[in-house]
């Protein structure tokens, strides 16, 4: 085990310096870095300064090194839009983008789980039915359209909910959060929904497959004979042995989470990560989006690993050699 | 041949399949759309000397401001909705299948030679993929285009398809490893067969129906995804015609009541990607006889 984890942190690395190597290419060839840096009047000699300052006539080897290391500090230079460290721009909008993604996660699971097992109980009756055409929508609906087709149902005609922004918050010490006020909660509904809406549907058909599977199993009749409740065999027999690949496979579609969460920002203008991505690429700020993408490589990695051993410790039967 | 192909098993289960039928008609219906859509358009939204700015935002045609030359309203610049729907159908259509084509190649070249190579090659590339697979498709083409200065359909297919190989690698190299124990593989071998020739002869064929499947799949996945990037402003330019930029677009406007830019081309793309999963439904019941037995 303990080479096993060890393994898949060396190939963690590999991927991570991989990942940092494209975005040196990126902050280095695409565009002039002088350029941005120095800024368009500048003369030639200002230019030059930059160009040394910035160590950017050194070979490209020791540019690299640089780069990595100050990387491992959490330095990865300024925004050139509002020359704030990137890393503190982008980590000053985490909260909101946490917040988003964890009600999202908790909405997915408890519905999609609930949904899959009534679904699977009883097939045949109508609910069950309806539950299934509505995960057909569910993936059939891009994220982005069914975003836009809540603000126009629950904001634009109904007029119950607000159609964008964060609401109020409240700070607590270097955390800014929505959920302590009721104005904060209604502007997390419709943005919730949407981002939970996808991985909803994979869950409750992963569940639907699961439970199908485990239901017609022996050891599940024998419960059944032993004359325990409806709720024993159901719950405690059957589910627990389908939520195991369930659970895992929502964990390791993480990226897609991270995805759709630049989706669901830009639709409602919630203000976090996804949404700041999206400016820093339209006003090309190589450090915001560098920062960005080293960020999300090492989160969904270290994700990854984490549900991998989590799998092998629920699951006895698993072993990594 | 055409009556062998009439009384195949694919033909029988397909006409008796209702929803397949339904599914490939309006995909078919869609194709023409595309193709033709100079000709079928009322107009050519593209075509600057046409589109007049004093049309714009008008409603739908039964509705009371609407005019029959207009019959689903027009956007912010004038430019009629169907018509722009039609030419958008283009774009979704040709990213589509280019993505598709484009990345079950490089899929299967790449699934094939791991597979049946081993090795270390196999091991670079299935890690790879693994990485690949971990950010997403998704992520990676929203990443991968915010860093191309200059954006094109072409573009888009090109960063689609840098994520887009990894199902189609791990497919094949699935099969790949089942075939390659049969005995007429060892046969070939010994008889002096060149790897190419078994790769390609005799491994490929036999892999190759969970491909088709999953093309069918992935079909309406990149068409949302195209829809996605666009929408996000990273997509086709805007000189392009996209039903994901037109519901971007068109969403400045619900709060003023004008619904028809977004239901419009919201619908068709809905309509586009439910009509190729029950397609895809339908082929993979028929490609997976042991599917079939279960349900």
């Amino acid at each position: 085990m303990g080479r096993y984890i060890f393994q898949r942190i060396c190939q963690g690395v590999v991927v991570l310096l991989a990942v940092s190597f494209i975005c040196f290419l990126i902050f280095r060839f695409t565009g002039d870095p002088v350029l941005m840096l120095a800024g368009k009047y500048a003369t030639q000699q200002e230019r030059e300064q930059v160009r040394i300052a910035y160590g950017l006539d050194r070979p490209f080897y020791v540019q690299y090194a640089n780069f990595l290391g100050n990387a491992l500090k959490g330095n990865f230079g300024k925004s050139y839009i509002s020359q704030v460290d990137a890393l503190d721009t982008i980590l000053e909008r985490f909260p909101a983008t946490f917040e988003l993604a964890l009600t999202a996660i908790f909405i997915s699971l408890s519905a999609g789980v609930l949904l899959g097992v009534v679904v699977s109980i009883k097939p045949k009756s109508l609910v069950s039915r309806l539950i299934m055409a509505g995960s057909l929508g569910g993936i059939s609906i891009p994220t982005f359209l069914m975003g836009i087709l809540w603000v126009m149902l629950f904001a634009v005609y109904l007029e119950w909910l607000p159609p964008f922004g964060r609401g109020e918050t409240v700070q607590i010490g270097p955390w800014r959060t929505g959920f302590l006020t009721l104005d904060g909660l209604k502007h997390i509904i419709m943005p919730a929904l949407t981002l939970s809406g996808y991985q909803l549907a994979v869950i409750l058909r992963l569940t639907r497959a699961g439970m199908r599977e485990v239901l017609s199993e022996e050891y599940i009749k024998t419960a059944w004979s032993k004359g325990l409740s409806p709720f024993t065999v159901i719950v405690k027999h059957a589910l627990r042995n389908v939520l195991i690949p369930v659970v895992t496979i929502a964990g390791l579609s993480f990226g897609e989470l991270i995805a759709f969460s630049i989706v669901t920002e830009s639709i409602f203008q919630w203000p976090g990560m996804g949404n700041l991505l999206l400016v820093s690429i339209f006003e090309t700020d190589h450090p915001v989006i560098v920062t960005y993408i080293m960020m999300a490589a090492f989160i969904i990695l270290a994700i990854n690993i984490l549900v991998d051993l989590l799998y092998a410790w629920l699951n006895p039967k698993i072993q990594y050699n | 041949m055409i009556k062998n192909i009439l009384q195949s098993n694919l033909v029988y289960s397909f006409v008796r399949d209702i929803s397949a039928i339904a599914g490939a008609l309006v995909l078919v219906v869609f194709i023409f759309c595309a193709l033709f859509a100079p000709v079928l358009a009322p107009m050519d939204p593209y075509d600057l000397t046409t589109v007049e700015l004093s049309n714009s935002l008008m409603a739908p045609a039964w509705m009371d401001t609407g005019s029959l030359s207009f019959p689903l309203g027009t956007d912010d610049q004038g430019r009629g909705i169907l018509s722009t729907i039609l030419f958008g159908l283009r774009t979704s259509l040709m990213v589509g299948f280019s993505v598709v084509v484009i990345s079950s190649i490089l899929g299967i070249i790449f699934g094939m030679l791991g597979g049946y190579y081993g090795g270390i090659l196999d091991a670079f590339i299935m890690r790879t993929a693994d990485t690949v697979f971990a950010f997403s498709t998704t992520l990676l083409a929203i990443l991968l285009l915010g860093i191309f200065q200059s954006r094109n359909i072409w573009t888009v297919v090109f960063a689609i398809c840098i994520a887009g190989w990894v199902k189609y690698a791990r497919t094949i190299r699935g099969s790949v490893l089942e075939v390659k124990e049969n005995a007429y593989i060892t046969a070939a071998k010994s008889s002096g067969a060149k790897d190419f020739r078994i790769l390609f002869r005799h491994v490929l064929p036999n892999a190759l129906p969970p491909v088709f499947v999953l093309m069918a799949v992935d079909l309406a996945v990149v068409i949302m995804l195209e829809a996605t990037l666009s929408f996000l402003g990273v997509g086709v330019p805007i000189t392009e015609p996209s039903l994901g930029m037109m519901i971007s677009i068109g969403k400045n406007y619900i709060y003023a009541g004008m619904w028809w830019m977004v239901l419009f081309p919201g619908l068709t793309l809905i309509l586009l990607v439910v009509a190729i999963n029950l397609f895809s439904d339908w082929l993979r019941d028929e490609m997976n006889p042991k599917l079939a037995l279960r349900s």
